[in-house]
């Protein structure tokens, strides 16, 4: 067998070597990789600190063994946007008031962009049922709901406009 | 460019604008950089060998087997305390390890450190320490009767403190009592425990990067146990996912330390979250007894209560949140007469101290739940029982202190009560289980609910209280036009980061402000607790700029040949308010650098007599709720539908950071109402897991309709109260009296006089 | 060490035969807790884990209108489970699906997973149980299949064997009404306290009903249904409040809970009378 084993994380290819068998995507993309915008905070599957999206599908890194995510396609907080130009979502967060701690923060961004992603058109209860998964101890919230709403109502207003603006959204 | 807001006239970024986070960009990003995002080059894992046992005599410790699993680099444990072996911020009597007796499940009794998390754990795995197990004290009862062995050196009374104030034979015509109780809640911040230790070469120093509330505290016990002299520990603040009084205490600060110290290379440790919960302190458990004496027209006459707190197995601050409870006996309502008794005491459950509302929020549920009892018994509405009864500015306390603070208590009832109620019919709409109570569980339809309206109103003493010497320090450098701030302040999440920028730009006419690194290389901004950061690290931050801008003014007047005095800051310039001279604030600076640093402190406070009297407190906040929950009564399923509140703010400095204060407080206050409670049971934790202590999802939270009383206070260097606590201290009896009206809608009288209310509460 | 990735059966068979003692991952929902949490250093050891979520049979579900049936793969999410057509198919569980965990967890966890834990709090067991579903298991030794209820013999125990694996599930698509219903203490993202599964098969005039969290195991509720069977107004579709109320009280009665840190016994008695006495009632309205 191989001592390592790749993964594409945000486009790029990254080489594991010499882990244990036993880690989790998570830990795997904190430790090993340097990805730390996805966060450890229960280990469970029960707070959606570290979601991420596997072949485009939002799941818990925690939950994900990592060496079964080889041949597939990782998608981190820090693939959404480059560094310094925050997506519309992540901008609609710090306008809202949406962030007071942040740690639970990048999983809920990456909640929200898959849930705008799939449903352009959601509103309230239909968001607040898309990030149940997420747990934020700080915010109560209401701010949160407030930015993803506003982020889907801007999507959909620029959709309005011209396909390619929505191509940049 | 300079934008003002047409509407307010306001400058963005100054002081009441609802300005955004400096470090909002990098959160949403993901490059903040928390505790736990920490790492260097060289790291090694640490991690922390526990007690099974809540109560037992520890016979041997055998690390040999340690250090046979291959990477393990140290294993230390109480005979490696170079320094204090106990630590703790009241009183120093927790040991850094257990040596002879561990006193409650989780307590550190050694720690090691290799080169991979598994390692650490297979290494913990392998140490052998025999044990033998002795009966636990697990009742407080048990050890206020002194029934039971001292588990510590101690003792097992942590604090009796009388409260007698008035005429305390005095009787009403009309009297009603309770005995209230409380369960254990967890902070449960989502970024757990986490250090990165930094020896310096030699061994002679270390850096600490820490997510605390206070960096300078947490210095002085490490700093005594690790036996260095303090200025050769230096704290870092590392990013802090959430506090709410669980980081005030030490966790895992010395351990890393030394485990750093002993291999002269960097340590990280990392706490899992089921260590997390049983590795900082939690709120206080506590039984509470009360019996309010009125007039048959609802005058209160007399409260007579009996306070006991679970300190659980060592001190904490068991002391002061006691007081805080015994002292907010009265809520926000006048009181001439009181007879109070309070314990906290110590037994071999889990360690109790700091957490959001900090005694009151016992205090404010025993007190609510009497007032809807009292409001019953006199034949009055839940409203009009409270502003009978409320306090007024000037108003004596059962303490003897008068009260000087702002109190809109009648206006913060008032405001909630006009609030809208919700359009949300009852039993939901469209069909939509998630808006019936037991959402996706599908288990209520609409004809099983009952909807219900409770109050709760509650007064919370801002900042330390008595005699401690409570301050903050702030320094300001002005530089070509930019502001560079320096604080120990701890961002936790509650917005001071943002707050700082906007007192500089109102003060000192700025757009730019820098914030300096957070770390023990100024003097101390006290603790991120108490309501207190925005008062004291704003009050200095404050004065550190109004002295520059003093230094600045003197410098313009002596360039242009004018009295100081004439001088003001007007948007970006400097002003001549009795001539035409207007210059940019860049240009006065004129390549000079003005640098001050200022301590602030609140007004002193006394320590309470044996009667418990004395002006303990310095200031005080006031809020009030209303809340509307649908309950399905035969299953005991509770959805609650809206909170209504007005809260005494003083003055909003940032309006959006003062929402997500009350939004987030009443999600607090929510989740120790219906769900939230560390299961305990023969001192052993039955549910240290996110999976069975529920916390509140975006399915749980109501819509919030907020009400800002703002009456600034003129104690407060800004106008500004401390808007932290309070939303978490009235929202959970509102709530719970909300559950007993729509119960009592459907027929069936329940005292839910416990918290957290469980389904079978209800249905039983 | 080795993470074994099959992409067909034959594969995994060979795989799990190979290593009967690996760690064999679905979704993961579960098992990753236990691997987090250091449960699993012993399996870990044995240096192989086979990941079942690429296993394309797995991953297929077909209907078979003539025999009026669904098979599921093992590999089927909670997500697709919720999601048309499957929803409208087994309605019940698809309310089933959409109580369990978050998004996250039902974009990952699988049915096949759920029946290889086994929970007696597991929510899509209930209805699995009343739906008289088929599990079926195969290894190189050979296929065979289990009636649901002989597969999950108690707490976190089934009937696979060593090197066999779930390879899926057979339900019937029926007609009548059929829901899930579970008592959690938080509106989302909950373990049950107690849940209820029940299903009316109007063709044969027959409710089945299941019961969660109040067992070693999903139990079946035989006086309950055939109090149903005998007493519901099979031609109106009606029930009064009375009977629908007896089923569940019947019900409960067949439930062996017990008290812990989630909840009491005696509320999940109470729970699960009234679970299943709604369900009936939402099947059969007032008379």
């Amino acid at each position: 067998m191989p001592e390592f084993y790749e993964l594409q994380i945000n486009g790029s290819a990254h080489d594991v070597h010499d882990a244990w068998l036993g880690e989790s995507l998570l830990y795997v993309l904190r430790e090993r990789l340097g990805f730390t915008g996805t966060k450890s905070a229960c280990e469970e599957g029960e707070c959606g600190s570290c979601s991420v999206l596997v072949d485009d599908v939002l799941v818990c890194a925690c939950l994900a063994l990592a060496g079964s995510a080889t041949g597939k396609t990782v998608t981190t907080v820090e693939g959404l946007a480059a560094t310094g130009t925050p997506s519309d979502v992540q901008q609609a967060f710090v306008t809202a008031g949406a962030v007071q701690c942040g740690f639970c923060t990048p999983g809920l961004i990456v909640a929200a962009h898959a849930l705008l992603t799939e449903s352009p058109e959601a509103t309230g209860q239909e968001i607040r049922e898309a990030l149940s998964g997420n747990v934020c101890r700080c915010t109560g919230y209401g701010r949160i709901l407030e930015a993803v709403a506003a982020a889907a109502r801007a999507r959909l207003a620029a959709g309005a406009g011209s396909i390619d603006d929505r191509g940049e959204t | 460019m300079i934008v003002t807001d047409t509407r307010t006239g306001r400058r963005p970024g100054t002081l009441g604008d609802s300005a955004v986070r400096p470090d909002g960009v990098a959160k949403v990003q993901g490059t903040f950089s928390f505790s736990s995002d920490e790492q260097i080059d060289g790291c090694v894992f640490g991690a922390t060998l526990r007690s099974p046992h809540p109560s037992a005599r520890i016979v041997s410790i055998d690390v040999s087997g340690a250090w046979k699993v291959s990477g393990v680099e140290a294993v230390l444990t109480a005979e490696d305390v170079p320094g204090n072996a106990t630590y703790g911020l009241v009183v120093a009597d927790q040991p850094v390890f257990a040596a002879d007796v561990v006193r409650y499940v989780g307590e550190p009794v050694a720690v090691v450190a290799a080169d991979h998390p598994e390692t650490c754990q297979r290494a913990l795995a392998a140490i052998r320490v025999d044990y033998e197990v002795l009966e636990p004290l697990l009742d407080p009862e048990v050890a206020i009767r002194g029934e039971h062995p001292d588990i510590h050196p101690d003792g097992n009374i942590l604090r009796h403190q009388r409260i007698v104030h008035g005429d305390p034979d005095a009787t009403g015509d009309v009297m009603v009592e309770g005995t209230y109780e409380l369960g254990m809640q967890d902070q449960a911040f989502l970024g757990l425990e986490a250090a990165l230790a930094i020896p310096e070469p030699g061994g002679g120093g270390i850096e600490l990067h820490i997510a605390t509330q206070w960096l300078h505290e947490d210095r002085r016990q490490i700093a005594a146990c690790l036996g260095l002299p303090e200025p050769k520990v230096r704290l870092v603040l590392g990013g802090v996912g959430g506090a709410f009084g669980a980081r005030e205490d030490i966790s895992l600060q010395v351990h890393t330390c030394l485990l750093a110290l002993r291999i002269g290379r960097p340590v990280r440790i990392q706490y899992s979250r089921r260590e997390s919960f049983v590795g900082h302190v939690h709120r206080h458990p506590a039984r509470i007894w009360m019996r309010h004496h009125a007039t048959t027209t609802g005058q209160i006459v007399k409260i007579e209560a009996r306070f006991v707190f679970d300190g659980g197995a060592y001190a904490s601050t068991s002391s002061p949140v006691l007081l805080n409870g015994i002292t907010h006996t009265q809520g926000p309502y006048r009181c001439p007469n009181a007879v109070v008794d309070g314990w906290a005491v110590r037994t071999n459950n889990l360690p109790c101290g700091a957490m959001r509302g900090f005694g009151v929020v016992q205090a404010c549920f025993a007190h609510e739940s009497q007032m809807d009892r009292l409001a019953e018994a006199c034949g009055l509405g839940a409203v009009e029982i409270r502003l009978r009864n409320a306090m007024r500015t000037g108003d004596t306390l059962i303490t003897g202190q008068v009260v000087e603070s702002v109190a809109p208590v009648a206006r913060c009832i008032t405001e909630a009560d006009a609030l809208p109620l919700p359009e949300e019919p009852v039993g939901g709409r469209d069909g939509d289980p998630m808006r019936l109570p037991g959402g996706a569980g599908r288990t209520s339809d609409a004809e099983h609910v009952h909807r219900g309206i409770g109050w709760g109103v509650s007064i919370k003493n801002l900042m330390y209280s008595e005699g401690f010497d409570d301050f903050a320090t702030a320094r300001c450098r002005l530089s070509g036009g930019v502001v560079t701030l320096k604080f120990a302040t701890a961002e936790v999440g509650q917005g001071f980061v943002v707050i700082a920028g906007q007192i500089a730009r109102s003060v000192l006419g700025v757009d730019e402000v820098r914030l300096d690194t957070v770390d023990t290389d100024i003097g101390s901004s006290g603790s991120t607790s108490a309501s207190r950061q925005t008062w004291m690290s704003g009050g200095a931050v404050d004065a550190a700029c109004r002295k520059v801008r003093e230094r600045l003014f003197d410098h313009v007047a002596a360039q242009h040949g004018l009295d100081p005095l004439r001088l003001a800051i007007d948007g970006t310039d400097v002003i001549d308010t009795m001539g035409t001279l207007r210059l940019a604030v860049e240009d006065a600076v004129m390549g000079r650098e003005f640098d001050e640093t200022v301590e602030f402190r609140h007004r002193p406070t006394e320590d309470l007599d044996e009667n418990g009297q004395g002006n303990c407190h310095t200031a005080f906040a006031f809020a009030a709720h209303r809340a509307v929950v649908d309950v399905d009564a035969e299953l005991g399923l509770v959805k609650v539908i809206q909170i209504a509140t007005a809260q005494d703010v003083g003055r909003a400095l940032n309006p959006l950071s003062v929402l997500g204060q009350i939004e987030g407080g009443i999600a607090q206050g929510l989740g120790l109402a219906v769900m939230e409670e560390i299961v305990r049971n023969a001192g052993y934790v039955r549910n240290a897991s996110f999976t069975d202590y529920l916390l509140p999802t975006s399915l749980d939270m109501p819509e919030v309709v907020v009400s800002l009383v703002e009456e600034p206070d003129p104690q407060a260097p800004l106008g500004a109260k401390g808007v932290g606590e309070p939303p978490c201290i009235s929202s959970t009896p509102a709530i719970v009296a909300a559950i007993r009206d729509a119960l009592r809608h459907a027929g069936i009288e329940r005292r839910l006089d416990r918290v957290p209310v469980r389904p079978s509460d209800i249905a039983l | 060490m080795a993470v074994v990735i099959p992409i067909d059966l034959d594969a995994a068979m060979r795989a799990a035969s190979a290593a009967p003692d690996a760690l064999i991952l679905a979704g993961g929902t579960d098992v990753m807790v236990e691997v987090n949490a250091g449960q699993r250093r012993r399996a870990l050891d044995s240096d192989t884990v086979i990941v079942l979520d690429r296993v394309r049979e797995l991953r297929r579900w077909s209907h078979d209108p003539e025999r009026r049936t669904v098979t599921l793969g093992a590999g089927v999410t909670y997500t697709e489970l919720m999601t048309e057509p499957l929803a409208s198919l087994l309605p019940a569980l698809a309310e089933a699906s959409r109580t369990v965990g978050s998004p996250q967890i039902r974009n990952a966890g699988t049915i096949g997973g759920n029946l290889a834990t086994c929970s007696p709090a597991g929510d899509t067991l209930p209805v699995l149980a009343a739906l008289d579903a088929d599990v079926h298991l195969a290894s190189l030794n050979g296929e065979r299949t289990l009636p649901v209820g002989q597969f999950m013999l108690g707490v976190k125990t089934t009937a696979l064997t060593r090197g066999e694996l779930i390879v899926g599930v057979t339900a019937p698509v029926l007609r009548g009404a059929q829901g899930y219903a579970k008592v959690g203490v938080r509106n989302a993202m909950v373990i049950a306290i107690a849940s209820a599964c029940v299903i009316v098969d109007e063709d044969c005039r027959d409710v089945r009903i299941a019961l969660g969290s109040v067992a070693p195991t999903i139990i079946r509720c035989p006086d309950a249904e055939r109090h149903a069977a005998a007493n519901l107004d099979w031609d109106r579709g009606r029930a009064t409040p009375g009977v629908a109320a007896e089923i569940g009280e019947r019900a409960a009665a067949d439930a062996r809970p017990i008290d812990d840190h989630r909840s009491t016994a005696a509320y999940r008695s109470r729970a699960v009378a009234l679970l299943v006495g709604r369900l009936v009632r939402r099947g059969f309205p007032d008379a």
